[in-house]
């Protein structure tokens, strides 16, 4: 984690090679056998997993209830359209809102702890908020869930464009992507991720350099529980409906996992990785087997005991070694003390 | 006037009494070594000084103002820096980072999300010039992780010179280092010395009677004996214990 040219970057070269890609799929997604809507997912899903990100990777705090936050913005979303208003950048902030909110709630309770601790306590949150979504029927529909959630149009002023069609659907959620990666990226690299970085590497050293590390882990769990609602009300208005489920404690399982298996401990883009081999080899082993799960968390039990770096780590290795390539291997071991 | 004033510490963890009652205090611009058998409670004394501990009685004056209790960021914004005695650096940063992130001017940008850290060449003269101080000036962009167990001491002192503080604590600062280190450490510390406080908690007599103004021994949760290193080494106490000699 050493700054670099592009740290300082606002957009990366890697930026705008994904977007690129990215933009292409609806014109070649379908000749795969796969359809377009999986890419809306994937991206939904790339926002939570990078918003998660933001506790895991940088800040070395294990959320594994990150599914209340993100079931909450899901809610969120269709309420503030019923109720708010039937506009979509009202009802995408209300569903932020929301997710700051809870994720302020539950960091009051649990910014002072870490490791074990901190995890524990948001299992037992994250449990608290699925249960309140399946009784609380007057509002949340419990069981059967909040309806008729509508695909509201993009409205910009001049114009006004519908999303309903998956492929439209698709192009907003992208743009909306390319903005949280742009933020996420200035806001890791910035001084206030730095120090989220050092207290993930040492709490109490940070402490004894003057930083209030409570403020600082407070904040860090406001705002990834806020970008966690804007991937839920995303995802909500892609399913035209919320329901109770993506706030269960295995559907907060895997976020952590596709965020590990990508490589989120080690690289930005780690979490974006593991979100897209998940979900295509849900896609593609799932058609094969209904025992699909049981194939992905071999993979995943396996790349953690061998590869905690993930994907993304085992890219960046393989990169330093091309690069190392011919460079004789000697440069560590002979450094001359000094102190 | 005593700049650090600690006044009947007391400190437990249960029903076991580390500190029974520490009496000491330290002058601006001095140099004040402290020195005691294993287990003496030393660094639950620097704990206690900089806010990771709770005295359950006593009071510990900075300035003439009480700071016991206060958070270890609180103390640490009120010029109070230290070193650890078990290595506590940033090992995925480099060298630089480690020293940028202590820096004053980091700190009071500490919420800023806006700005990159990267080609902050202001922040990063700073560090490098911390760095250069403890002779680390080569090693400004190498991983912590990857710095020799030599080097990696002198960034734990690198990081607390970078707080710029009034009252730096070393925790057994040569702990580890070879002849070699021990001398240049001496060099480093001599060259602070009256430009700012300095507590240093140091097993190895020779280094400590050599730099410090006054000395006091910590054992059985008290201060036993203390003065000058002259005044001491006639101290029938220090010299009966086995702490080392010293010619
Ligand atoms: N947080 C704690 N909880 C319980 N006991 C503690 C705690 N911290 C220190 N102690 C105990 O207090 C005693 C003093 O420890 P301390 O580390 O302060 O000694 P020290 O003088 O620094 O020793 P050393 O020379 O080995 O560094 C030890 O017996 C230690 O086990
Ligand atoms: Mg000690």
């Amino acid at each position: 984690m050493t700054g670099t040219a592009s740290d300082a970057r606002l957009i990366t070269p890697t930026m705008l090679g994904a977007w690129l890609v990215l933009a292409t799929v609806p014109l070649w997604i379908s000749t795969i056998g796969l359809y377009p809507y999986i890419g809306v997912e994937i991206l939904i899903w790339s926002i939570y997993a990078l918003a998660f990100n933001l506790l895991l990777g940088t800040s070395g705090l294990p959320s594994f209830g990150h599914g209340a936050f993100f079931g909450i913005g899901a809610y969120a979303f269709g309420l503030t359209q019923f109720n708010v208003a039937a506009n979509l950048w009202v009802a995408l902030a209300g569903a932020m809102l929301a997710g700051a909110l809870a994720g302020l709630l539950v960091g009051l309770f649990i910014a002072h702890r870490r490791g074990i601790y901190f995890a524990l306590l948001t299992i037992a949150f994250g449990q608290i908020f699925w249960t309140i979504s399946v009784k609380w029927h007057s509002v949340t529909g419990g069981e059967d869930g909040l309806l008729n959630i509508v695909r509201l149009p993009v409205n910009l002023g001049i114009a006004s464009f519908d999303i309903t069609d998956n492929e439209r659907l698709y192009y907003f959620v992208l743009a909306a992507f390319a903005v949280v990666v742009v933020l996420m990226w200035r806001l890791v690299n910035s001084p206030y991720g730095r120090i989220l970085s050092a207290i993930r590497q040492s709490e109490v050293r940070t402490a004894h350099l003057g930083y209030n590390v409570w403020a600082y882990k407070l904040s860090a769990i406001v705002i990834s529980a806020a970008f966690s609602g804007l991937a839920g009300g995303l995802f909500a208005m892609a399913q035209r409906s919320a329901f109770p489920d993506v706030m269960n404690l295995a559907q907060s399982g895997l976020v952590v996992m596709m965020t590990l298996v990508g490589g989120g401990l080690v690289s930005f883009w780690g979490p974006v990785i593991g979100v897209i081999v998940f979900l295509i080899a849900r896609d593609v082993i799932g058609a094969m087997t209904t025992g699909w799960m049981l194939y992905f968390g071999t993979m995943f039990v396996l790349l953690v005991l061998f590869r905690p770096e993930g994907i993304a780590g085992g890219f960046k290795l393989l990169v330093e070694r091309w690069k190392a390539r011919g460079t004789a291997p000697e440069a560590l071991s002979s450094e001359p003390r000094s102190g | 006037m005593a700049l650090v004033e600690a006044e009947g510490v007391h400190v437990r963890f249960g029903d076991r009494v580390v500190l029974e009652e520490i009496n000491l205090s330290v002058n601006e611009g001095e140099l004040h070594g402290i020195m005691g058998p294993n287990g003496a409670g030393k660094t639950t004394f620097f704990n206690t000084l900089t806010g990771r501990v709770k005295p359950n009685r006593g009071r510990i004056r900075l300035d003439g103002a009480d700071v016991a209790g206060l958070e270890p960021h609180a103390i640490a914004r009120k010029g109070v820096a230290r070193s650890f005695q078990i290595m506590t650096l940033f090992n995925d940063f480099t060298a630089q980072e480690n020293v940028m992130v202590a820096l004053p001017a980091f700190r009071a940008r500490g919420f800023d999300m806006l700005r990159a850290v990267a080609g902050d060449s202001g922040l990063a003269d700073e560090a490098n010039e911390v760095l250069a101080s403890v002779g680390l000036g080569a090693k400004s962009a190498i991983s912590a992780k990857l710095l020799s167990y030599g080097e990696r001491r002198a960034l734990e002192i690198a990081v607390a010179l970078a707080q710029r503080p009034r009252v730096l604590c070393l925790d057994e600062p040569t702990s580890g280092l070879g002849t070699d280190g021990t001398l240049r450490l001496a060099e480093l510390i001599r060259s602070l010395k009256g430009k700012l406080t300095i507590v240093a908690v140091e097993h190895d007599m020779r280094f400590l009677f050599s730099l410090a103004d006054r000395i006091s021994v910590i054992h059985w949760g008290q201060v036993v004996a203390r003065g000058t290193p002259r005044e001491l080494q006639e101290n029938p106490w220090v010299k009966r214990s086995n702490l080392g000699s010293f010619e």
